[in-house]
């Protein structure tokens, strides 16, 4: 219980730690770290705007969306109950898809359609890891291949460069924030809330269960920063290769974990 | 002698049809209200009753022959009710591949019950049973073989699947919840009972062969489902992908009875088991979903339809449900069924000893994942172009909620799905006995669950649907209540979408279906291998009165593998002619000449 108010209280700092760092790193100054926590509050605070095209659908998702996604804290333990984290997160997107398609406007849809064209590619690369590890009791090289394959699907989930892009105001490239478009004041402070959690979670899991070091989150975190700066946004099909080679590199952990590489 | 058994296995099949007939024929009350004669709608209603009661006799008689019979008695009743619905010329071609079909598939039956006769003398179940255990090993690969080809026509495994995607969109809706619901599903229980229950599993490839056909079937099934148009061609598509899914499960468990994993194997036909009871509820639901959509705005194709969740709130929430089970979102029980797969799988790449193998099953885990993915895209689409924002018709505009029969036929599919979600525990232990009676194997001393909420299948692993469900509901409650108390209740204005300063939205700016699934049919292009055709219809040289254009995709199993059987057969039969010559003295040589023929086809064998 403590896990999990204290992964929901600091899911919004490391979105700021990786937003500070990505910006130092271009050589600017950079909003502060605690940056998603003003927007948080100041979103929470805020009259919301609804299209009047929308339904019940539009106004439940952001609370559903969370719900799933905070859920998942409880299923970050063992390789088993992955599974289910795997599901919940799946329930949250297919909630969001909708309500990205419930404005009416091409926007949302286009962000929709992007996100399941993503994410149902993601998934057996995601279940194919999560069978390394729980295969793999010793094999360095199949958790490094494993925890490799999740850093790849992980960036892709938390809609990161080279994805797709959290900074982005164009929206013809938008996914994830193409669906949140039309979302404003308490809705969109818990969408963002939701998809801040969900990236310390993916985090924690490549952390936490493959290197058991829950120490090592802030290097990952730096990890994503430095990708993001590193990479240009890929093209929407090919993210297709994208996703293939993060596949590649999960089979090749489970093959490595099934016999039982010790390095 | 008996005429009828009714062991756990075929008790388990009877409770489903009733199961599914219940709402079924409810729904069918007010779907049939006005839409034929008084007269007409009483035949199709018995009709539909003697459909139902020959399925129930096909699970429940104990003669291979009278099995046939019932067999044969189910494809046809089913048959006529295609061509009830007959306001189209495509509902008679849809019945005619329906029929060629599933007569090509019983042919393949037939041989296999003849070829079971011969070697065991007896058309009874058991007398069968006991005789075919002494069996060599390639007369019963030989009967597993035509046995799959035979019930695998009738469940839709590809590339025998054809007749599906037609003869389930031209039946009346309720005929369609029953075909997709109950009646493929005996071909699943055809296989069990004469494979599993009758034959035994003799080889390790048997069930390597059904996965990897299972794999084939989830893939290709999805795929088209997602690029699918017609709301209930798409949900027939699915009917095959989730076939596929059952038959992961019935594969998996051949796989691990002849690897020696009894446990795994209980747990994996559980699993498939349960994924059938879970596909015959919220087809079963969706099928009656589109059917009211139908009813309501006279169009199938998802492009003309949009708003519907407000001006038919019911039928769009229990279409909600339906969609939410079939994409395995927890806590419902799409997802219970699609959990225990997966872990059976997963347990599979745990205890089984050669590498490969471990490989071989964590590839059908995976495709299982990718299916999962694909068929949430699949019904987010459905879902959320025919529901959701603004009418892209002005039939879908005028739309009225359906008489109440269906809605509570939709209605009590839809609580059913949450209850089988929630009732897991207590569905799984009575599946784990019957498929210990199937397996042949003693499950009773097989626990799957700890505690009376918990199931815990293999090792450390446990799922609880209704503390998950609980969990959802705490959290979604506390996080409601205490931003409502502690900020108040948000206020809300009510504005146009935003349209980025255009003039007025209409529907045509909406996302559209095909624009929705472009990105996979793009990417899936080497198999779906999409194509464009445009025309110009000239009135002049110079002035272009109206342009064509057209894209669609090509169905491969068609193109490349029935249109040249087809045209075999009708070269075959043009060569046939030419021995028709009309002369008497002609055919009586050719009887004569198969005679002789026979007289020495005795003699040799």
């Amino acid at each position: 219980m403590l896990r999990f108010i204290l992964i929901i209280l600091f899911a919004p700092l490391v979105s700021g730690f990786i937003t500070r760092l990505k910006n130092n790193l271009r050589l600017r100054r950079g909003p502060s770290i605690f940056q998603p926590y003003y927007n948080l509050a100041k979103y929470f605070r805020k009259d919301e705007v609804v299209s009047q095209e929308t339904s019940w659908i539009f106004r439940i998702t952001p609370y559903l969306v969370f719900t799933a996604t905070a859920s998942a804290v409880f299923f970050t333990t063992s390789p088993g109950s992955l599974i289910t984290l795997i599901f919940l997160f799946s329930f949250a997107r297919f909630f969001l898809v909708l309500a990205g398609l419930d404005a009416a406007s091409s926007f949302g849809g286009m962000g929709s359609s992007r996100e399941m064209f993503i994410s149902s590619f993601i998934e057996p690369v995601l279940f194919l890891s999560v069978a390394a590890l729980w295969l793999s009791t010793n094999s360095m090289i199949a958790s490094a291949l494993a925890a490799t394959a999740l850093f790849l699907a992980a960036l892709a989930e938390t809609s990161r460069i080279p994805v797709d892009n959290q900074e982005t105001h164009l929206e013809l490239t938008m996914v994830h924030e193409a669906m949140l478009l039309e979302y404003s004041g308490r809705s969109l402070a818990i969408l963002e809330l939701a998809a801040q959690v969900k990236q310390l979670i993916f985090l924690m899991i490549i952390a936490g269960l493959i290197f058991n070091n829950l120490a090592l989150l802030p290097v990952i975190a730096v990890l994503v920063a430095l990708v993001e700066l590193s990479l240009a946004k890929m093209r929407l099909f090919r993210v297709v290769d994208y996703i293939a080679f993060a596949g590649v590199l999960a089979v090749f952990s489970v093959v490595m974990s099934i016999v039982g590489a010790i390095i | 002698m008996g005429w009828f058994l009714f062991d756990p296995l075929s008790l388990f099949f009877i409770v489903l049809i009733l199961l599914i007939s219940f709402p079924a024929f409810i729904y069918s009350l007010g779907y049939l209200k006005g839409h034929h004669t008084r007269f007409k709608n009483i035949l199709t209603q018995l009709a539909m009753a003697a459909f139902v009661l020959s399925m129930i006799l096909v699970v429940s008689v104990r003669q291979v022959f009278v099995f046939l019979i019932m067999w044969e008695l189910m494809s046809l009743l089913s048959y006529f009710l295609i061509l009830s619905d007959k306001d189209s010329p495509k509902s008679v071609e849809a019945g005619t591949i329906y029929l060629v079909m599933t007569h090509a598939g019983t042919a393949f039956l037939i041989m296999a019950f003849f070829l079971m006769y011969k070697v065991t003398g007896s058309f009874d179940f058991l007398v069968i049973k006991q005789a075919l255990a002494g069996l060599p090993g390639h007369t019963k690969d030989m009967l597993f073989i035509l046995l799959l080809i035979g019930f695998g026509t009738k469940a839709g495994i590809v590339p025998l699947h054809i007749w599906l995607p037609y003869a389930h969109p031209a039946a009346p809706s309720h005929i369609s919840c029953l075909m997709s619901g109950v009646m493929i599903k005996t071909a699943i229980y055809g296989l069990l009972r004469f494979v599993f229950f009758m034959l035994g599993i003799n080889a390790l490839w048997w069930g390597g062969l059904v996965l990897g056909l299972a794999v084939v079937t989830c893939l290709v099934g999805v795929i088209y489902a997602l690029i699918e148009q017609d709301i209930k061609t798409l949900l027939a598509y699915s009917s095959v992908e989730n076939i596929g899914i059952i038959l992961l499960g019935v594969g998996a468990s051949m796989f691990l009875v002849k690897a020696g994993l009894p446990v795994l194997a209980v747990l994996a036909l559980s699993a498939a088991l349960y994924h059938l009871i879970n596909h015959a509820v919220f087809k079963g639901l969706l099928f009656l979903g589109a059917g009211s959509i139908y009813r309501a705005t006279g169009t199938r194709n998802i492009e003309k339809l949009g708003g519907l969740i407000k001006t038919m709130p019911w039928t769009a929430l229990f279409f909600l449900i339906g969609a939410m089970a079939i994409s395995a979102l927890p806590p419902l029980n799409g997802f219970v069924s699609e959990w225990l797969t997966l872990v059976a799988l997963f347990g599979g790449v745990l205890g089984l000893s050669s590498g490969f193998l471990k490989l071989f099953f964590c590839f059908c885990a995976a495709a299982l994942a990718l299916t999962g993915g694909l068929a949430a895209a699949c019904f987010v689409k459905a879902f959320g172009i025919a529901c959701l924002a603004k009418p892209r018709s002005q039939q879908a505009a005028a739309a009225k909620e359906v008489h109440w029969t269906m809605n509570f036929g939709a209605g009590f599919l839809a609580l059913l799905t949450i209850a089988l979600g929630l009732g897991a525990v207590w569905v799984f232990k009575l599946l784990a006995k019957i498929a210990g009676y199937t397996t042949g194997l003693d499950a009773s001393a097989m626990n799957f669950s700890p505690g009376l909420f918990t199931l815990q299948p293999v090792g450390n692993i446990s799922l609880s649907p209704v503390w998950l469900a609980l969990l959802l509901l705490v959290i979604m409650g506390v996080v409601f209540i205490l931003l409502n108390l502690v900020l108040g209740r948000s206020k809300v204005t009510t504005v146009p979408t935003w349209d980025c300063g255009y003039y007025k939205l209409t529907a045509r700016n909406e996302y559209t279906a095909t624009g929705f699934s472009k990105p996979f049919r793009l990417v899936l292009s080497f198999f779906l291998l999409p194509y464009q055709r445009s025309e110009k219809i000239k009135e002049s040289f110079y002035h272009v009165k109206s342009f064509v254009y057209e894209t669609n995709t090509k169905q491969v199993f068609n193109e490349y593998l029935y249109a040249p059987l087809v045209n075999f057969t009708f070269n075959l039969g043009r060569l046939a002619k030419n021995i028709q010559q009309g002369s008497v003295h002609i055919y009586l040589s050719y009887i004569f000449v198969a005679l002789f023929l026979l007289l020495i086809f005795m003699g040799r064998f």
